[in-house]
């Protein structure tokens, strides 16, 4: 049995960073603070581009506790919404257009979330990978880690647990 | 006593952060701080419904636990977060604004335990609550 032909590079990329933007740059709050994502294959890594109104200690100076605690929820609920999915992405089902705007496309619900802070953030840019420990029907499990300059030494890791979006109740 | 509620207010309303956000610390004193945000559409995380995004919430109580624990009388000066839990109830009514309470109820030479709630005008359903330790510094 021949195997299909794989689809050309090009449109494999094209399909994936369209849904990617679409479902980053549609959220104000992700603007507000200015964080991209960097794709390799299905694997994230946010970036959080720094700028002076991410400041919490003006004397250290170092970046807001707050900020870092945004972050890594916002790598862990795109990390998480988007390994969910990217199957119907793959098959085309769910297009980069309808991802803000179609109803029927919900997302993972935060239910708790800790950061434990392993030392001050530097007045620059840092990154952050989600790990997803457990994704079932309804409750996920997600461990994040950021870093700065160096990956092996982490300025913070978090852990958060999150409602999956339910399919709509058939009727009858 | 007074001047260093003063100095915690100058501190936290200081922050380029807190700023940002536009926070406004309506109260603070004896290891109890309350701020409030007014509604922003460049916080909302969810565009279909306007709700505000948690992170925003998680910054607010972030601040809002540091402003207890300075403003406690045990506490000798600054102080940086260990570790913060958030529970998020339920999503915050867009267009209101949100109100976090802070309470440091136990402290030591090094450490600082707070609580914080978070609310929108129906003050009885809190939307998110927050626990963590902080460190005690400049002793």
């Amino acid at each position: 049995m021949a195997r299909p032909r794989p689809e050309p590079m090009q449109v494999v990329k094209h399909r994936r960073d369209a849904a990617l933007k679409a479902l980053v740059e549609g959220v104000p709050y992700i603007r507000f603070l200015d964080i991209a994502f960097d794709r390799r294959g299905d694997e994230l890594t946010g970036v959080l581009n720094f700028d002076e109104k991410l400041i919490g200690n003006p004397f250290l100076p170092a970046l807001h506790g707050g900020v870092t605690a945004a972050f890594l929820e916002v790598t862990a609920v795109i990390t998480l919404s988007w390994e969910h999915m990217f199957p119907r992405i793959e098959s085309g089902e769910i297009e980069a257009g309808d991802i803000l705007t179609d109803e029927n496309i919900r997302f993972p619900k935060t239910i708790d979330f800790t950061v434990d802070y392993l030392r001050s953030g530097l007045p620059r840019d840092a990154y952050a990978r989600a790990f997803i420990n457990r994704s079932g029907r309804r409750y996920a499990s997600v461990r994040v880690e950021a870093w700065q300059d160096n990956h092996a030494k982490l300025f913070a890791q978090g852990t958060g647990h999150f409602l999956m979006p339910q399919p709509p109740v058939s009727k009858g | 006593m007074a001047d260093k509620t003063v100095l915690a207010r100058q501190f936290i309303e200081a922050i380029p952060h807190a700023k940002a956000l536009g926070l406004d610390l309506t109260h603070i004193g004896a290891g109890e701080a309350e701020i409030s945000m007014p509604y922003n559409e460049q916080l909302i995380g969810d565009p279909r419904t306007g709700v505000i995004h948690g992170g925003a919430l998680s910054a607010m109580l972030d601040t809002c636990c540091g402003a207890a624990v300075m403003s406690h009388p045990a506490a000798p000066g600054g102080t940086a977060t260990i570790d913060l839990r958030i529970d998020y109830m339920r999503a915050a009514t867009p267009g209101q604004s949100i109100r976090t309470r802070a309470t440091c109820y136990h402290i030591t030479r090094n450490v600082a335990f707070v609580r914080a709630t978070a609310t929108d005008d129906d003050s009885d359903r809190p939307v998110a609550t927050a626990s963590g330790a902080f460190t005690v510094e400049g002793g």
